[in-house]
């Protein structure tokens, strides 16, 4: 008797039948049905998502799916937004780079979050895909304007260009301007981030002028008032609009001109921008209020009348962020006008101020809960709270699915029972059973965790700061929370018992962020050594943690699921440096194009290691090649003080796992130097 | 409410808004922390369980570290600034910033100096302006070391950390590539500068 597979489509049709499923969780999920599937589904994925780019190496990404268009890759951990990763920690996007660059010279889109991107990259990115199309820069840094002209120059058929939230060295306005005369595929361009006091307007309005496709335009604060009404005018089709700075003298033919401007464009949905707005201004935006579904005002420092009036002209709004100037009762007006409010976000105008500079209590959430039947997703700073407050927005709004809630004191109890918000929050969870997001704050217990692992069961990311009194708060989440990709977790009485206890948990995970916990170095190597597939990094700007007894706790830890195994940047630079058989670091650093960045790097990290060495008389105005050519002859000079380890002060403590082959590397590169 | 765990007053994003709360850190003046399992490291940031009650009381160091330690330490709490929190991102784009904050940390000394790098036009002005700022640390070194002139004399090596999170000495690379790539500064004692002791003094050029 023979059993036949009931289904044996050829894998034409398999493939066409993929090609309508686009999300990756759906994607992942075909290819383990079994190994035929798995094969034709990675030579037809066309998008690649990888949320932790460390979690698996270019070299594998491209060996897996053969031929994909479209790339995003995250990089820094959350709590990097916050100043807690130091510098140089990585994310380096430029391995991705050239690795595709050699592999894929049709690609088309990448999209990177809080990753270190460079002019090089920018410019390997600008001269290695011919067709590409889609540039979205999220969080990232390390890159100038530079960069951008690169891609500006070469990208033919650029369609987006997106800088949301990056720290970009502003070293020339003129960019702008390396867009060719013949270029007109933008649709969406990004520039809020941008700095610069002076913005190339004419090769701004010309761009805008000629790219008759263009829908979304955010401009950099740099752009005055008076220049919005032109551009607009040139892009009546623009559907999502960012202004730069909103002030002016008030004079009535630039107000004029403005709302004549707003007015001609029908398609507007989303407002921002809104830098230094003077009130008087506002009424310009009121002839597309009405059909605006997004508006951000967290620039916007004005004050709850006028924020009041916006907002009840908008009717259809679906998301708002918006500083607490809104106060209670502006919020109050939001849910009553409002009834598709899906997102809210309340920003702090005075985060640092110990006292309330504005009446924004509980209150407003409760009402905006009430009212507005869609709201899913919250964002609110705020300076008080209660357990009763919380058990009803839980009521209100079962539909919840991103709640995060920040009472800027830590550990600030229920304010009228002066009690831990343990039973706010756990009603939270309890009636919110679509929960994916939850950050909390206020005094919580290890009870709060209770209820958390108990009802979360769809909680795939939770942010905790100053809160719970024992392992026990930790271990409840870990093994109660099914869902959870990701947990960050600063200041809190967590230590071992829970980590080592859960340690099979961690592999279910994207990753763990504990900082200023009670975490043992001791357990980390434990850790580490134990589960192979895990990357235990500890991140300690006190020095070495071998400096210190093993039972210390460290300062921050951070584990994710890898199979790329443990990084060590470092390595990976001198394993492309060992390979050559001739040394001369720096003409095969500038054939490999890495320009003198290696000599850089090399130098710095045996820098921070040799005996003190007098430094080189004032080099002003020396080219870099020079700069260079010098360091080498140091570099040469200075080889035989060379002791220690070959990498930047804070990686130390990785590579602790690694000695061995540290000291592999040292001996050859220092006969290589000989 | 956070005080209780005695942060030291760190850098955050809205540095030079809070330039004045930031300026001087409340720690145990001068003495080296005893941590809960008894190592002790200066200046080492605290875990959570590393509580320290705030001496602010301590006459023996008040009258050493002058009159500006003084009136900080008797001044009403105003808050003490936790790194990254509240969870707020570039907070200070929201207000024009051309400052380029850098804290500076003297080794032995129990307090940290924020200067604004962006103030001073090269390597010679940096250095007479730590010199007048911890002039006060100095004196005191004075009283227990033989000889010690200036603070970028012989006893303390003005080294920084870059961008990158390497240490660096102050003076290797063209001033304004230090400005921008400076994250912060430390004067360290050449004494633990690692291995041999020195033979020159480092020599700055005046003009960029």
């Amino acid at each position: 008797m023979h059993k036949k597979m009931a289904f044996s489509f050829p894998d034409e049709v398999l493939e066409h039948v993929f090609s309508f499923i686009q999300s990756d969780k759906d994607r992942n999920a075909v290819s383990m049905v079994c190994k035929s599937w798995y094969e034709i589904e990675r030579w037809c994925r066309r998008k690649v998502f990888v949320g932790n780019c460390y979690a698996v190496s270019p070299r594998m990404v491209i060996r897996r799916f053969p031929e994909f268009r479209s790339i995003e890759l995250k990089g820094k951990p959350h709590f990097a937004d916050f100043n807690l990763v130091p510098d140089g920690w990585g994310g380096y996007v430029f391995p991705w780079i050239a690795e595709m660059a050699g592999a894929y010279p049709w690609l088309e889109e990448i999209r990177l979050k809080r990753m270190v991107v460079t002019d090089e990259s920018l410019e390997l990115i600008a001269k290695s895909f011919k067709n590409f199309k889609v540039l979205v820069l999220s969080s990232c840094e390390g890159f100038s304007t530079d960069g951008l002209a690169a891609i500006a120059a070469s990208c033919k058929n650029l369609k987006e260009l997106d800088l949301r939230d990056c720290e970009v060295d502003d070293l020339s306005a003129h960019w702008l301007s390396h867009f060719p005369e013949t270029y007109t595929s933008l649709v969406s361009l990004n520039i809020s981030c941008l700095g610069s006091d002076e913005v190339s307007f004419s090769a701004l309005e010309r761009l805008v002028g000629r790219c008759t496709n263009l829908k979304t335009l955010r401009l950099n604060r740099a752009v005055p008032l008076d220049k919005i009404a032109n551009i607009l005018r040139h892009a009546p089709q623009l559907v999502e609009f960012g202004t730069g700075t909103y002030t002016a003298d008030v004079r009535p033919d630039v107000y004029s001109d403005l709302a004549g401007a707003f007015s001609s464009c029908k398609e507007l949905k989303s407002l921002s921008g809104f830098w230094d707005v003077v009130p008087d201004y506002l009424p310009a935006i009121y002839p597309v209020c009405s059909k605006l579904t997004s508006l951000n005002l967290s620039y916007a420092t004005i004050q709850s009348p006028d924020l009041i009036k916006l907002v009840s002209h908008c009717p259809n709004l679906q998301r708002l962020l918006v500083l607490d100037y809104i106060e209670d009762s502006g919020l109050e007006v939001l849910a009553s006008s409002c009834k598709d409010l899906q997102e809210l976000r309340v920003f702090p105008s005075d985060p640092f101020g110990a006292e309330p500079n504005v009446s924004l209590t509980e209150r407003g959430l409760v009402a905006v809960s009430l009212g507005c039947p869609k709201l899913q997703s919250v964002l609110y700073f705020c300076r008080r709270m209660s357990n009763e407050a919380l058990v009803t927005i839980a009521r209100n709004r079962p539909n919840f699915t991103r709640f995060r809630l920040c009472i800027i004191e830590p550990k600030t109890a229920d304010y009228l029972t002066l009690e831990p918000l343990d039973v706010g929050f756990g009603a939270i969870v309890q009636y919110c059973k679509d929960l994916r997001r939850l950050s909390l704050s206020g005094l919580l217990t290890d009870r709060v965790f209770e209820y958390i692992g108990t009802y979360a069961k769809k909680l795939e990311m939770l942010s905790v700061a100053f809160a719970g009194d024992s392992d026990l708060g930790l271990h409840h989440v870990l093994s109660g929370c099914e869902s959870l990709r990701k947990l960050e977790i600063r200041d809190c009485p967590f230590g071992d018992k829970a980590l080592l206890a859960n340690a099979a948990k961690l592999e279910t995970m994207r990753s763990l962020w504990m900082s200023s916990c009670a975490v043992s170095f001791a357990a980390c190597k434990l850790l580490g050594q134990k589960m192979p597939r895990l990357n235990v990094e500890v991140i300690d700007e006190r020095g070495p943690p071998d400096s210190r007894p093993e039972n210390c706790p460290v300062d921050k830890l951070y584990i994710y699921r890898s199979i790329a195994g443990p990084r060590f940047w470092i390595e990976a630079f001198m394993r492309n440096l060992l390979g050559f058989s001739s040394f001369d670091l720096k003409n095969e650093c500038l054939r490999h194009d890495w320009s003198g960045n290696i000599i850089w790097r090399l130098f710095k990290a045996l820098r921070a290691r040799l005996p003190y060495v007098s430094p080189l008389p004032e080099l002003s105005g020396t080219p870099r090649n020079e700069l260079i050519k010098r360091w080498k002859l140091r570099l040469l000079c200075n080889q035989s003080k060379y002791v220690g380890c070959l990498s930047c002060s804070h990686y130390t403590s990785m590579q602790l796992y690694r000695q061995e082959l540290d000291q592999t590397i040292h001996a050859k590169v220092l006969s290589k130097l000989e | 409410m956070s005080s209780e765990n005695g942060k030291r007053l760190l850098e955050t994003d809205a540095g030079c808004l809070n330039f004045e709360a930031t300026e001087l850190t409340l720690g145990l003046p001068g003495e080296p922390r005893v941590t809960s399992d008894g190592g002790a490291k200066l200046g080492s940031k605290r875990g959570f369980s590393e509580t320290v009650d705030l001496k602010l009381g301590d006459n023996s160091q008040e009258v050493k570290l002058g009159h500006s330690l003084q009136e900080a330490a008797k001044s009403p709490a105003s808050k003490t600034q936790v790194v990254g929190w509240p969870p707020v991102r570039g907070f200070a784009k929201r207000g024009k910033k051309s400052c380029k904050y850098v804290k500076v940390a003297v080794d032995g000394a129990p307090y940290l100096r924020k200067v604004d790098l962006e103030i001073y036009n090269s390597y010679q002005q940096l250095l007479t302006s730590l010199e007048d700022m911890f002039s006060c640390f100095t004196i005191r070194n004075y009283l227990n070391e033989k000889q010690i002139d200036q603070v970028n004399g012989i006893e303390y090596m003005p080294t920084y950390e870059d961008k990158d999170g390497d240490w660096m000495l102050v003076g290797d690379v063209p001033w304004q590539m230090f400005v921008e790539s400076c994250k912060r500064l430390r004067l360290m004692k050449s004494s633990e500068a690692v291995g041999l002791g020195l033979k020159t003094a480092p020599k700055y050029s005046s003009t960029n």
